[in-house]
């Protein structure tokens, strides 16, 4: 989505589904994985008689209150979408104004930009990437991207799109998915209905989208499609990311992936040592005339977070610290860092509320990586299978604990509800919480854990020197209580402070915000180290008036469901983001019914913070989409995605076909990156022949509560799931045990056996299903069993490098 | 809901006539089929508040789980695939004491005051009366009540009737997500039910209906049905449920006499012939419901 729309989350949020018309869930399983969310879908359809559609391989408890249920197989849904996108664009169900105005439908795209047989211009094939060079607009000698808004130029990017998709026809979707073609185009239909600027449509999705090779271009379909149907920026519309943590949204904006700073800064590569080209490099210039292209603010955010980390020492003369901070020369994402573990080369590991055994691809590469470590720490509530994968439990784990060299260090830590502290929601709400109740035993909060680990080191280098000292010895900790950082002090670093007096730009002498005084929001932030700011995507979350996130006034003024006062959204308090879309051009609503922003005629004003320059009358002609160059939602992702600027179906890596339909000579994702000895633990259907899916059930919560008594009684036992028509092939009954592998392991567990998961007919083909749902191990309450993951394939998303869980292979029989 | 009064209005064994001065309102308990997601909230906030908990059991080849209802678990959610003319349908019920205006437990009960029914609607067993005969089981036309082998009593749902008496919603109700499981007087929930009704209706849902069934004079605990014509297929929803004749005979013959044996300890005989006889309509005992007056 940050390539589509400029920022990567739930565009809405919860409560706002209930505006929409037609509710899809499609890529997740909301009922069962949001069960407390998913009221608002019941909303929906109970007060503004929504339409509800499920699309999935299984049968879901959400399909089990939808109106339409289509099936599909597993890994095809950017060939269901693209068909979506192709029904659109033939029988001209698009929202005209809107995708003229407000995407990059008109934008000229550059010559050389090509596709064809299944691969994207640009590709060097024995590195397994693209040279994205062509995926560009063709620009003017202003610099400008060269527009037709005609729409006549066939290399416009409404028309290349259109070529794009006219092979994903019915018939085609059909073939590839599995999906009855009356179902689908039933769907397309209703879809359709929602092209009038009156009518919306929400796509609700998570990790079964999220969880394949193709896992970001299949999420970017549903972005296509909102913005033909003129959906994005609307209440009821939207392209809503479901989060499957209570709090991963906060990950990711604190920036908590290898390659990030807070606030989805970026780290340099290796080959970036010169500051300035390293800042200009992340500045855009804008791509079309007027545009606030907001991320030309970049300096002022990084400066910023700076002087938070540096304080006095982060000067202009040092470059602000800039040499301090770590050059990458890869990604080290979670692949990667197993894969070196194997290798040898990572010896030791801090493991954080983190239980990789568990949620990690391929346990046996696991396995072998981590007792290769030379260390482990582990910080965590729970004695999770990770802390005790040296433990033989007989089938479940079964290892030589004697030949295990490696070092563990358990140290226990609180659980949310034992701590205060901010959690943010897939809605971008940053909520504040209390503590319910005092840890257990030795159980520390994290921060005091980290606090620990930072003095001891400081004090270590203090004593003893290092190769590189500065940045440990000189960053700011001034807490305080030293070892244990408070909640709310973090809480005011992220927000950010003044250094200096600020005054007012128009009037010097005006003095806006204090020395010392927390800032009112990132607009504030200033590149020339008078601000100090933790992250500025929370600025404005605790200010002089105090901690915003700790606000509990759920009035809603406009009955949209906004609640402006109920803790803090990101960004600046926002709830529906990109919502200057939710006007025309010229500022008045498309739906009067859902006024949520508008121009009157000196500023914007409504329901909602405008996304938008507050003072930036429509005649100016900027668009909204305001962290792009060029201020539309990019139907054509640019150079942003790794494997093309238009989504393009590509099977999983193991797929039951061993073909793709549409191109046979590129099957799976071209750009995917597959680690030498992995590819070969690919299995193919001829020894695998059923297509798996792994997921979770509603009575668990990932691999912690098989911990907790309650949990384990409503679903104790391991079991998966399978279609009466292979149950009855196999000879397998309900709740016979039986046996499940792939090329890389095998798990046992009692069978499910279900009308809910039905074959489908698949180019020529029967594929059939196994469903496996994830939450057992060897450890806990509930009954032992086998970590799913040993199935799972250790190849991810080329863009995201989250693993493929949803789609890989696997036989069966009875055990 | 203002404060609810917990006024006996019949009482098990008993013949003395309870107080009826006041007038209480009406409650009842309504599950919306068609908002249920299964997600078994209920029965881990029954469980919770209850202070019950079950054995961390097996998989039995479905996703129900604790399979049935127990002494410790007094709700359940049984899932049920249907093939319908609509395509597949998959039925989630939750199970559980329907709180019947004509209890057939309270009437088959011998032991003095171990069942009561309140003038809210309320159907409670009260423990430390009860004797352990199971009578109460072979009367229920839902098979609902659970002998605990552990102090040889009978449990079920109470409908929180210790939180409803202080002006609480049952705390299945508080904790359902999504809205599937509402409380309140029984005219503002019919009402509520009318709504929900009407909206199956316009998606296609031509038989969509209210389960309060009037072989037994109602119940406090509703349901709205996507196929009220057929309430069968949500695992076994009876029909036409009905007090089984044997508690009509027990009620005009029996009882005097197994009274007289209960010192005797020859129990065990009557209780096989209850348990074996036929589910069939007793006209005598609906007649002595409905010439029963209501305080």
């Amino acid at each position: 989505m940050g390539a589509t729309f400029g920022r990567g989350a739930m565009t809405n949020h919860w409560v706002d589904i209930k505006n929409a018309n037609v509710v899809v869930v499609m890529g997740g399983n909301a009922a069962e994985a949001h069960p407390c969310g998913f009221k608002w879908v019941t909303e929906a359809k109970a007060h503004n008689k929504a339409t509800f559609i499920v699309v999935d391989p299984r049968f879901t408890r959400s399909a089990s209150v939808a109106d339409i249920y289509a099936p599909l197989r597993t890994g095809t849904d950017i060939a269901f979408m693209g068909g979506v996108i192709n029904y659109l664009l033939n029988n001209n169900k698009i929202q005209h104004e809107y995708v003229k105005a407000y995407t990059n439908a008109a934008l000229i795209v550059n010559e050389g930009y090509k596709f064809e047989d299944g691969l994207f211009s640009g590709y060097d094939a024995p590195n397994h990437m693209y040279d994205r060079s062509t995926w560009a607009y063709e620009t003017g000698p202003d610099g400008y991207a060269k527009i037709d808004t005609t729409l006549q130029h066939p290399r416009c990017v409404l028309n290349l799109m259109k070529q794009h998709y006219s092979r994903y026809t019915p018939e085609v979707v059909s073939n590839i998915c599995g999906t009855p073609k009356e179902k689908f185009l039933q769907i397309c239909g209703i879809l359709a209905g929602t092209a009038p600027p009156d009518r919306t449509a929400t796509f609700m999705y998570a990790l079964g989208w999220t969880q394949h090779s193709v896992g970001s271009q299949m999420i970017r379909t549903a972005a296509l499609v909102q913005l033909l149907l003129g959906n994005l920026g609307m209440p009821g519309g939207g392209v809503n990311a479901l989060r499957g943590h209570s709090n991963i949204q906060g990950l990711t904006d604190l920036g908590l992936l290898s390659n990030l700073l807070p606030g989805y800064l970026t780290l340099a590569n290796e080959k970036e040592t010169d500051y300035r080209a390293y800042i200009d490099k992340r500045t855009p210039k804008p791509l079309r005339p007027n545009q606030f292209n907001y991320w030309s603010n970049y300096p002022k955010f990084h400066v910023s977070l700076m002087k938070s980390w540096w304080g006095d020492v982060a000067t202009k003369e040092n470059n602000w610290c800039f040499d301090w901070l770590p050059k990458l020369d890869v990604e080290y994402d979670i692949l990667r860092q197993f894969e070196l573990m194997n290798q040898g080369k990572m010896n030791g590991y801090f493991c954080q509320g983190f239980n990789p055994l568990a949620a990690i691809p391929n346990k046996a590469k696991l396995m072998s990586a981590m007792s290769k470590l030379k260390y482990l720490v582990i910080i965590d509530p729970l004695a999770t299978e990770t802390s005790c994968f040296w433990e033989n439990h007989g089938e479940f784990n079964d290892v030589k604990t004697a030949e295990i060299q490696t070092e563990v260090i358990r140290l226990p830590s609180t659980c949310f509800a034992e701590e205060d502290g901010s959690l943010t929601n897939s809605g971008r709400w940053l909520q504040w919480h209390w503590k319910g109740a005092p840890p257990p035993g030795d159980a520390k909060p994290d921060a005091e854990i980290m606090a620990g680990i930072f003095l001891k080191l400081r004090e270590l280098y203090r004593k003893e020197g290092g190769a590189f000292p500065d940045p440990i010895l000189n960053l700011t900790w001034a807490y305080k209580i030293p070892h244990a950082p408070s909640p709310e002090e973090l809480a005011k670093e992220y927000n950010g402070k003044a250094l200096t007096d600020l005054t007012d730009p128009k009037d010097r002498t005006k003095v806006i915000v204090k020395k010392g005084d927390q800032l009112d929001g990132y607009g504030q932030l200033k590149d020339d180290g008078t601000t100090a700011c933790g992250c500025w995507l929370f600025s404005g979350s605790y200010t002089e008036k105090g901690n915003m996130m700790a606000r509990r006034d759920n009035s809603d003024p406009s009955g949209l469901g906004n609640t402006p006062n109920w803790a803090f959204s990101w960004p600046a308090n926002r709830r529906i983001m990109y919502n200057r879309a939710s006007c025309d051009p010229s500022g008045k609503p498309w739906d009067p019914n859902r006024r949520l922003i508008w121009w009157d005629g000196a500023k914007w004003t409504g329901a909602d913070v405008p996304d938008f320059k507050p003072d930036s009358p429509p005649s100016e002609g900027m668009n909204p989409f305001i962290m792009q160059p060029e201020g539309v939602g990019r139907l054509f992702a640019l150079d942003k995605m790794v494997e093309g600027p238009f989504p393009e179906h590509y099977e999983p890596f193991e797929t039951p076909l061993d073909t793709n339909p549409l191109h046979p000579k590129v099957i799976s994702n071209p750009a995917a990156r597959v680690f030498k000895g992995d590819r070969e633990m690919f299995g193919t259907s001829k020894d695998f022949p059923y297509a798996a899916t792994s997921y979770r059930v509603t009575e668990h919560f990932h691999f912690w509560t098989k911990h907790t008594m309650l949990s384990s009684i409503l679903q104790p036992e391991q079991f998966i799931e399978i279609g009466e028509e292979l149950a009855k092939e196999k000879g397998i009954k309900a709740g016979d045990w039986v046996k499940v592998w792939s090329k890389r392991g095998f798990i046992k567990a009692k069978a499910v056996v279900t009308k809910r998961i039905k074959p489908l007919q698949v180019n020529g083909k029967t594929v059939h299903h196994v469903g496996i749902p994830i939450h057992w191990g060897f450890k806990g309450l509930a009954k032992k069993g086998f970590l799913a993951n040993t199935l799972t394939p250790f190849v991810a998303d080329a863009n995201s490098q989250t693993p493929e869980f949803k789609s890989f292979l696997v036989n069966i029989e009875k055990a | 809901m203002a404060l609810q009064s917990l006024d006996v209005i019949r009482r098990s064994a008993t013949s003395t006539s309870p107080p009826g001065q006041r007038q209480t309102q009406e409650v009842v308990k309504l599950i919306d089929i068609s908002k249920c997601i299964g997600c078994k909230a209920c029965q881990v906030a029954c469980m919770e508040w209850n202070d019950t908990r079950d054995a961390i059991g097996i998989n039995h080849g479905v996703l129900d789980n604790p399979p049935d209802l127990t002494e410790n678990s007094w709700t359940v959610m049984r899932y049920a695939e249907v093939e319908t003319n609509r395509g597949l349908e998959w039925l989630i019920r939750k199970d559980g004491c329907m709180h019947c205006a004509e209890p057939g437990c309270l009437k088959a009960c011998p032991a003095p005051g171990a069942i009561v029914q309140y003038s809210n609607g309320i159907v409670d067993f009260q423990e430390k009366n009860c004797i352990g005969c199971g009578y109460c089981i072979t009367g229920c036309p839902f098979n609902i009540p659970r002998l605990s082998k552990r102090d040889s009593k009978v449990y079920k749902c109470t409908l929180c009737s210790d939180r409803v008496a202080v002006g609480l919603e049952p705390a299945c109700v508080k904790t359902c997500p999504t809205g599937a499981i509402v409380f309140g007087a029984k005219d503002d929930m019919l009402h509520h039910a009318e709504g929900r009704i009407v909206d199956l209706k316009s998606r296609g849902f031509a038989d969509a209906g209210i389960y309060n069934p009037q072989g037994i004079g109602g119940t406090h605990v509703m349901y709205v049905l996507q196929y009220a014509d057929k309430p069968e297929i949500y695992h076994s929803l009876p029909k036409n449920p009905s007090i089984g004749a044997m508690v009509g005979i027990w009620k005009d013959g029996a009882k005097p006499l197994a009274s007289l044996l209960f010192g005797a300890g020859v129990i065990g005989a009557v209780l096989h012939y209850v348990t074996k006889g036929p589910n069939e309509v007793s006209e005598d005992i609906e007649k002595e419901f409905k010439d029963e007056k209501r305080p």
